[in-house]
């Protein structure tokens, strides 16, 4: 089937303002869903699932978190690791300290508080902009691991802040497997994302981006600064609190604060560059791309190259390739690789007649 | 003509504003009239966008004080002018770059937009009801701007006569009671200045939208305005009906002493 929007002509403003208004997009989704709902679980293995699939998954949702502060509200951060921090061990303390506390509510609970800390962390936005911003956000990003790791309580006093996730139980039924927690995180983060998707697109999303692209205009049309920015503060940081009660709970299981460090929040930032800021899709494209490429260069690198190079070769030349890729996209194609995505789809709809 | 000019709305009484050492307006007053065209002009300089943003809150003058509807103004902030109705176009266009034109229209309905963020999370019976009504009447005013082919662009791409139209349409979407236009015509060819044109009058007449209007262009001013005030180093030296002004020999002075 041809992808044209040719015939489809949309009669009302409910059918025209659709996620998804050509049918071989929607389709397209539909049959994305059921490959990444059902058939992966299905048929991956447990490495796949276990190394890949689920941190994509959880990283897409810690970048869509990042991608609404600073993709479509403008404010620049480097803290999203340490909302993430804060997302892991208040779900563990609500779980550990609360008796019968379901994991679903713990999850939700997480994201406020990791919302409300970034709320504070938000405030100085409401003064200063850009560089500054982000000089604002990094201290958050190193006071919050400081103080996870220097108040044990955080970590009921386990060493060194050590926390083990316990176990994972919705409804009596105890999330154990690979497949049963790829299959949960892949509910959550798609429910999440398109929540996400609908509050970009509604009136939440264009407040945003008003402040983002011109803060005066925004003011005089009638947005208030104060509660957009701080929103999307508090918005971004439940996504990536959440993101990180997940990392905890259905990735890695044993966290320590200082895994949430400014590496991952760099880490995160560069998904958005690579996937697109302002983009939720961008957000899950950069995510996967982040996680797959060393472990590309890791198979590739040596084949090409020859074994005699070394380990250390391999990891600086990862490096190498992100740093350039980074600088690619901030120049040619600030929009990353949701854009690309874009292109393609438009050139594919004039394809082959081109004029 | 139908519309009929009403009280005074907004009244400006001895407003001075400076910026450190610079005095941009001088001990000014001037009112404006429900449902007229008021235009300021002046040299470059004088202080005419100073003016506009000293009434929707943008500045706060050091002295002076602005009435509006009869009732004194205390220090308002710009999103407050625009919940009492103003709304305004800039000098330097203030479109958000990164959004479409729709994107950019549709914020124009914010404070007519009641849902909050949850809601819009889940984009179900009154988010999607209410997105859908305000889209409505965006779609009137895309129709009334004749820009209806270039609703998905996003406005960076546009030229510059064409973002200006959406500006216009941006500010028209808030149906705002009174509308503040900085040089909406600047840059523009003759074609599209008289578009322009055609829009402010059949704004000023269907909708009796107050208009308060800042124009370079002599012709234009004199042809659509009810009254001028004319500014000169930030102090006022003329107001009245277009041809008063024109006769006015400070007028002439300032006009002939400067170049344009
Ligand atoms: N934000 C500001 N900070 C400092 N000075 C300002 C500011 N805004 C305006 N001014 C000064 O106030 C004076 C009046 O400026 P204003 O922009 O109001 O003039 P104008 O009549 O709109 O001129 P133009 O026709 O060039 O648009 C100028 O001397 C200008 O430099
Ligand atoms: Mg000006």
């Amino acid at each position: 089937m041809l992808y044209r929007e040719a015939g489809q002509f949309k009669a009302t403003y409910a059918e025209d303002s659709q996620i998804f208004p050509i049918r071989q997009d929607k389709i397209g989704f539909w049959v994305l869903m059921l490959v990444f709902g059902v058939a992966v679980p299905l048929l991956t293995n447990e490495y796949w699932l276990k190394a890949i699939l689920i941190p994509v998954l959880i990283f897409s949702l810690a970048a869509i978190g990042l991608n609404i502060l600073t993709g479509y509200a403008g404010q620049l951060s480097l803290g999203s690791a340490a909302f993430m921090a804060v997302g892991a061990f208040a779900a563990y303390n609500f779980i550990l300290r609360i008796e019968g506390m379901p994991f679903l509510v713990a999850l939700v609970l997480a994201g406020l508080t990791a919302a409300a800390v970034g709320i504070l962390f938000g405030l100085p936005s409401l003064r200063i902009k850009g560089f500054y911003l982000a000089v604002a956000t990094l201290a958050a990003q190193f006071f919050i691991v400081w103080a996870l790791v220097k108040f044990p309580w955080f970590s009921n006093n386990s060493s060194s802040g050590v926390v083990t996730a316990q176990d994972v139980t919705i409804l009596g039924y105890t999330f154990a497997t690979p497949e049963a927690k790829y299959v949960l995180t892949f509910l959550i983060v798609s429910f999440m994302a398109l929540l996400a998707k609908n509050m970009v697109r509604s009136s939440t999303g264009r407040a945003w981006m008003a402040v983002r692209d011109m803060d005066v205009a925004a003011q005089v049309i009638g947005f208030r600064l104060m509660r957009t920015k701080l929103l999307a503060f508090a918005v971004s940081s439940f996504y990536c609190g959440v993101a990180g009660a997940l990392y905890a709970y259905t990735y890695i299981g044993t966290v320590e604060p200082e895994g949430f460090n400014l590496d991952l929040s760099f880490k995160i930032l560069f998904m958005i560059i690579i996937g697109g800021v302002g983009s939720i899709m961008g957000s899950f494209l950069g995510a996967a791309f982040i996680v797959l490429l060393p472990i590309f260069l890791d198979n590739v690198v040596p084949v090409i190259f020859g074994d005699s190079l070394g380990a250390g070769f391999v990891s600086n030349f990862q490096l190498i390739v992100f740093g350039g890729l980074i600088i690619f996209f901030l120049i040619v194609e600030p929009h990353g690789l949701a854009r690309l995505w874009q292109i393609a789809k438009e050139k594919l709809r004039l394809w082959p007649f081109p004029h | 003509m139908a519309r009929q000019i009403g009280d005074v709305i907004v009244d400006l009484q001895n407003i001075s504003l400076r910026f450190g050492g610079v005095k941009a307006l001088t001990d000014i007053s001037f009112n404006v009239k429900e449902h007229e065209i008021r235009s300021i002009i002046g040299p470059n300089g004088a202080g005419k966008s100073s003016m506009l943003n000293v009434i929707n809150g943008v500045y706060h003058p050091q002295e002076g004080q602005i009435f509006f509807k009869g009732a004194l103004r205390k220090k308002m902030e710009p999103h407050e002018a625009a919940e009492q109705g103003i709304a305004r176009t800039f000098q330097n266009i203030a479109l958000f770059k990164g959004m479409t034109v729709l994107d950019n229209i549709m914020t124009g309905r914010n404070l007519k937009m009641k849902c909050n963020f949850l809601q819009h999370a889940l984009y179900w019976g009154a988010a999607q009801k209410e997105e859908i009504a305000h889209r409505i009447k965006v779609e009137e005013v895309i129709e009334f701007l004749e820009i209806q082919d270039i609703r998905k662009t996003p406005v960076g791409r546009l030229p510059y006569g064409l973002q200006k139209r959406v500006e216009l349409a941006r500010a028209l979407a808030a149906e705002p009671h009174i509308l503040l236009l900085d040089e909406p015509m600047a840059g523009m060819n003759v074609e599209e200045k008289q578009d322009m044109c055609r829009f402010i009058l059949d704004v000023n007449d269907h909708y009796g939208t107050t208009i308060v209007l800042i124009e370079h262009d002599m012709g234009v001013v004199m042809d659509i305005s009810d009254r001028v005030v004319v500014l000169d180093y930030g102090k006022k030296i003329g107001d009245g009906e277009p041809d008063e002004v024109k006769n006015n020999p400070d007028v002439i002075k300032a006009y002939l002493g400067t170049t344009h």
